[in-house]
């Protein structure tokens, strides 16, 4: 391969547009495409879709986003890596299989890797800070793989990687070091190609999605955000930029904001393939939408592999109702009292709970209105033991019409199971990944 | 001053940790914003418990702090009955701190 590749951000998460990445696929020039569909929930809930269909488990835009991109794929030789396999990735191989000879594209090789379930090794986890993994109520139990199994399936001809849960900058590492052939143990290229993947993971999030501030930083055509696309060099520095006649911006502001997302220690970025070190990372706007990345760097990979163990942690149900115009606050104030009341009087016990006046204190709890707010909407939330239980919560604010304050309208209810994800530890020689293929 | 008028910020989650980055938007602002963007004063503006554990990491580099806050989100995204359960909104509500002259 050349001296640089180029690398299209597809998806920030499983329920991201997909016309940006058909317009990356027709018009970005590039030889990878990835999709990170693959939230730390999403798993779990995965893993509860496999159990009612064998079949499936996979992500469920799967073959929407694969309809979509793969005509202009094939044209391009663009090769596609996704977590889109989540909790089956052989089942999602071989409908990608099926959608691609839908499609006449025959000959197509796909690969899935697998490996990350490690449910059957829950009582080897260690605790991964203070709190012991959980050996009950376990849903899932998955460890973030790292990027060999992805560049060895793309050294192997493949054209689509899907995989289950792996670290989202794996995921682009993958392509790298499969197109440069970089050593196991070159901790400072594996360092600045994990800071370029961490940079993409998120779509939109690099090009002027969840950004704009309007009169502090403006962005233009958000509707048509473009998705963000990395040129990358041996060396593991980078251009990172987006397509013409796209909305949006990428400037060192947006780079910078998406650098320290989802950061701890700037130094220690822990991943499966890495310890990335991201506080010496430069910047440098080169205009009309891109920017150059250099410095950065990484020492050793962590001697033991994350893991994500979902369990089930009872039922979410959850109330509101609004209250408008002079001492709508108070009454807020007073429906929430109400409501606190009768869980007691009904001997209901909630495992959580929250009451929220939203427009005042929902996100920052103990914040007081700074003036008489027009309209309030009283909220409640608990987690219950049991589903029957959460959707008493809902139909105690819904009581509130007649029973309650003056003036309530607008009661919405919901009720939704609760997945609890905490994290262990597992020592990497107890985790092993296999590739296994389609044909289209 | 606001905040606001010096910095921009992003939020990120993992599991039931938080951490916000605060950005200068010129690298003249980066002194006053290491001087009156102390731990204490975020801990106060998030109404968060006096034992919570609140970390800064300093940035000059990239004229960046990275709040990291363990315990932030009543037991992380999937768990919590917030209504942001994320905490994506946090950034945003740090940016309405005033950080006097």
């Amino acid at each position: 391969m050349g001296t640089a590749i180029r690398i299209g951000s597809g998806a920030g998460f499983s329920e991201d547009r997909i016309d940006p990445a058909v317009d990356l696929a027709e018009r970005g020039r590039l030889d990878f495409l990835v999709f990170e569909c693959l939230a730390e929930r999403t798993i779990a809930l995965a893993v509860g879709a496999r159990q009612a269909d064998q079949a499936g488990g996979y992500d469920p835009l799967l073959e929407e986003r694969l309809r979509a991109v793969l005509p202009a794929c094939y044209l391009n030789g663009t090769r596609i890596v996704s977590n889109m396999g989540a909790a089956n990735p052989q089942g999602a191989a071989r409908r990608a299989a099926e959608v691609a000879r839908d499609l006449g594209l025959v000959g197509l090789k796909i690969a899935a890797v697998v490996g990350d379930d490690v449910r059957d090794r829950i009582d080897e986890l260690e605790p991964f800070g203070q709190e012991p993994p959980p050996t009950e109520d376990v849903v899932s139990a998955n460890a973030y793989l790292g990027h060999e199994a992805i560049a060895q399936a793309l050294d192997e001809g493949a054209h689509i990687v899907l995989t289950g849960r792996v670290a989202d900058p794996s995921l682009f590492l993958g392509p790298m070091v499969h197109a440069f052939g970089w050593r196991a143990d070159d901790w400072d290229r594996l360092g600045r190609g994990t800071a370029v993947g961490h940079l993409l993971e998120c779509a939109g999030q690099l090009t002027g999605g969840y950004f704009a501030d309007p009169g502090f930083k403006d962005v233009a055509d958000l509707a048509r955000l473009g998705f963000p696309i990395a040129e990358v060099r041996d060396d593991g520095s980078a251009v990172l930029g987006k397509l013409e006649n796209t909305g949006g911006c990428v400037s060192v502001a947006t780079c910078t904001e998406q650098l320290l997302y989802e950061l701890h220690d700037p130094q220690a970025y822990l991943t499966p393939d890495v310890t990335a070190d991201f506080s010496t990372i430069v910047f440098t706007d080169l205009g009309e939408d891109q920017v150059a990345l250099s410095g950065g760097g990484g020492g050793p990979r962590p001697r033991k592999l994350k893991v994500s163990v979902g369990v089930d942690d009872g039922w979410l149900g959850e109330g509101q109702i609004s209250y408008a115009g002079p001492g709508c606050v108070e009454r807020a104030h007073l429906a929430l009292s109400i409501v606190d009341e009768r869980l007691a009087l009904c001997g209901l016990e909630p495992l959580d709970a929250r009451f929220d006046l939203i427009g005042i204190d929902a996100v920052a709890r103990g914040a007081a209105a700074v003036a008489a707010p027009s309209e309030v909407r009283a909220r409640a939330a608990c987690r219950m033991r049991t589903e029957a239980e959460a959707r008493r919560i809902g139909r105690e604010v819904a009581a509130l019409y007649t029973n309650g304050p003056s003036g309530g309208g607008g009661v919405s209810t919901a009720v939704r199971p609760v997945i609890g994800i905490v994290s262990g530890l597992i020592d990497r020689t107890r985790v092993s990944q296999a590739l296994h293929w389609e044909i289209s | 001053m606001l905040l606001r008028d010096l910095a921009h910020a992003r939020t990120g989650d993992k599991g039931d940790v938080s951490n916000i980055a605060v950005i200068a938007y010129r690298a003249e602002d980066y002194d006053r914003l290491q001087r009156g963007l102390t731990e204490d004063r975020v801990r106060e503006r998030l109404c968060l418990d006096p034992d919570q554990p609140i970390r800064r990491h300093e940035l000059p580099g990239l004229k960046a702090l990275n709040f990291v806050i363990e315990g932030a989100l009543a037991g992380g995204v999937t768990r919590s009955a917030s209504l942001d359960a994320h905490g994506k909104c946090l950034g945003a509500w740090l940016l309405g701190v005033e950080l006097g002259d």
